[in-house]
């Protein structure tokens, strides 16, 4: 099943391009927006990386289930003898590793180019190790919700913005803390908890949203 | 206890811009959010009237069709 | 035993018999919300007397706290419908959870403009990210997700379905929501204003404060009902008793 879809994602490579594009266009943007100052980017560059990220990973959440719906291949894995929750799963897996793997590598230089200080760089990189995931996983069960709808794009950023936002409070803040020298572990810690939690709470979700969007 | 006055009652102590409309969004949202209902349930019975009207009007013309 | 009470509410949650009871009930119950709403307005309007820092200003408090109130209140029964409709598949608590939904984002969109007509004057800025604050303005966006979502589906009772689960997961979020943005606060050491710090609430303030509650409660139950039986007849539009009232009233 992962291999299937890591295979299906690889025959379209440039739609794998596409976030990590779109970051990288976002950051350019930030200097030119607030002026090339080295102290004011320094300041925001942990934010900015994150939300920039988080857009991204929302850009690609629309097409997570799309094609599997469109073909009814969502229908026979409903039917498989497996439980739809651990497939689900293996799907919202694969599609972490094309869109939120690549984006985790440019990460440090995103970072880099709106000047985040190094000794900073690798807590921005686990932070964003535990956030992405998370999004990932909260945002799967909001896309099983709308899977039986037509246009979704805007609804799923208004669902998706509560719950995310005591995800971007911990990461923003983990990378706050360590740039100001502070311990930033506690953070870490929680937003390592709510991923454990999301992890086995968010296929069985998604599994019961997706029978209820598509009524079987 | 100063005797009650309009003009008084009306300054709110120099806070007349920031109370009065306060009040005047609570009750335009409220009126607003208790009529809604109304005009919708309206509009649908009016709706299934001329359903009705066209459906006997049908049947009137050729009564073997249900 | 005692088997009247299921028995009586499995007949009143069958559509036709809720609509009479409703249309019976709103009046009053709306009747009761303005006399309580007028009886709290004037004790917190003329009766009360001005607070000693923040002057006439505070009269505010009386619409604010209430709306709050309700606010929180309707999103968790909102959520308690939700989760009924779910699990037992009763038609009228759908309807009940997803007509809750619009209101209680009135009464949160309410206290966001109160509140900062509020803050102007007192924090001198409209806006502050406060932990409240932030909260609510949370909360609105909840609202405006599962009202989002049930009017993106076609069929109706699809769509509730849906909303109600993204009302039962939005629940869940609240508190971690407050609680992460509480954190957050502490880290930033931003505002420390606290809207009810400074005053110990006196009992002339305190009884309109309680009595607009209750007033709201009662609003609630009036609009929701209205709302009720306005989707009722729209989702039953086929059956025979829409007909008949619908007859009647292109009669009258």
């Amino acid at each position: 099943m992962l291999r299937r879809d890591l295979t299906l994602a690889w025959r379209r490579r440039g739609d794998i391009a596409m976030p990590v594009l779109y970051a990288l266009i976002v950051t350019t943007l930030f200097p030119f927006a607030l002026g090339p100052e080295n102290a004011l980017l320094q300041r925001i560059a942990g934010g900015a990386v994150l939300v920039t990220m988080l857009l991204a990973i929302l850009l690609a959440l629309d097409a997570m289930f799309r094609s599997d719906i469109e073909d009814g291949s969502i229908e026979q894995l409903m039917l498989s003898p497996q439980p739809l929750a651990l497939m689900l799963g293996m799907k919202i897996l694969a599609h972490w590793i094309t869109t939120a793997l690549p984006l985790i590598v440019i990460a440090p230089l995103l970072a880099g180019m709106l000047h985040l200080p190094a000794p900073v760089m690798p807590v921005l990189v686990y932070a964003l190790l535990l956030a992405t995931p998370l999004l990932s996983l909260l945002g799967a069960v909001l896309v099983a919700l709308t899977a039986g709808t037509r246009r979704s794009g805007m609804l799923l950023a208004l669902m998706l913005l509560p719950l995310c936002v005591p995800v971007v409070i911990f990461a923003a803040g983990a990378v706050a803390a360590a740039q100001q020298g502070l311990p930033w572990l506690a953070p870490i810690a929680w937003l390592g908890a709510a991923l454990a939690m999301a992890l086995v709470l968010a296929p069985l979700a998604c599994a019961a949203a997706l029978r209820i969007a598509l009524d079987a | 206890m100063t005797p009650f006055s309009w003009e008084h009652f009306l300054a709110m102590g120099g806070y007349a811009a920031y109370v009065w409309p306060a009040f005047a969004v609570f009750f335009l949202v409220l009126a607003a959010d208790y009529v809604s209902p109304n005009l919708r349930r309206r509009r649908n019975l009016r709706e299934l009237r001329t359903r009705m009207a066209r459906q006997t009007a049908r049947q009137q013309r050729n009564p073997s069709s249900p | 035993m005692a088997n009247w009470i299921p028995l009586w509410v499995h007949k009143l949650s069958s559509p036709p018999n809720f609509y009479r009871f409703a249309g019976v009930v709103r009046p009053w119950a709306l009747a009761l919300a303005l006399l309580l709403g007028a009886i709290a307005l004037y004790g917190g309007l003329v009766l009360a007397p001005a607070d000693y820092q923040q002057g006439d200003a505070y009269r505010i408090i009386f619409i604010h706290v209430p709306c709050a109130w309700m606010g929180l209140f309707i999103y968790g029964l909102m959520a308690v419908a939700a989760f009924i409709s779910l699990v037992w598949r009763i038609k009228l608590a759908e309807v009940v959870a997803m007509e809750s939904a619009p209101i209680g984002a009135a009464f949160t969109f309410i206290t966001l403009v109160t509140g900062s007509l509020w803050g102007k004057p007192m924090w001198g800025t409209w806006w502050t990210w406060d932990a409240r604050l932030t909260s609510e303005l949370v909360l609105l966006f909840l609202y405006l997700g599962v009202i989002g979502l049930y009017h993106s589906f076609e069929d109706r009772r699809q769509g509730a379905r849906a909303a109600a689960f993204l009302a039962i997961i939005g629940i869940i979020n609240v508190p971690i929501v407050h609680f992460s943005v509480n954190w957050w606060n502490t880290l930033h050491q931003g505002s420390t204003v606290r809207i009810l710090g400074p005053s110990k609430i006196s009992g002339d303030m305190l009884w309109p404060l309680l009595t607009m509650m209750v007033a709201t409660k009662f609003y609630y139950i009036a609009s929701l009902f209205g709302r009720v039986r306005a989707d009722l007849l729209a989702m039953e539009s086929g059956k025979d008793w829409v007909r008949q009232i619908a007859q009647q009233e292109g009669q009258s």
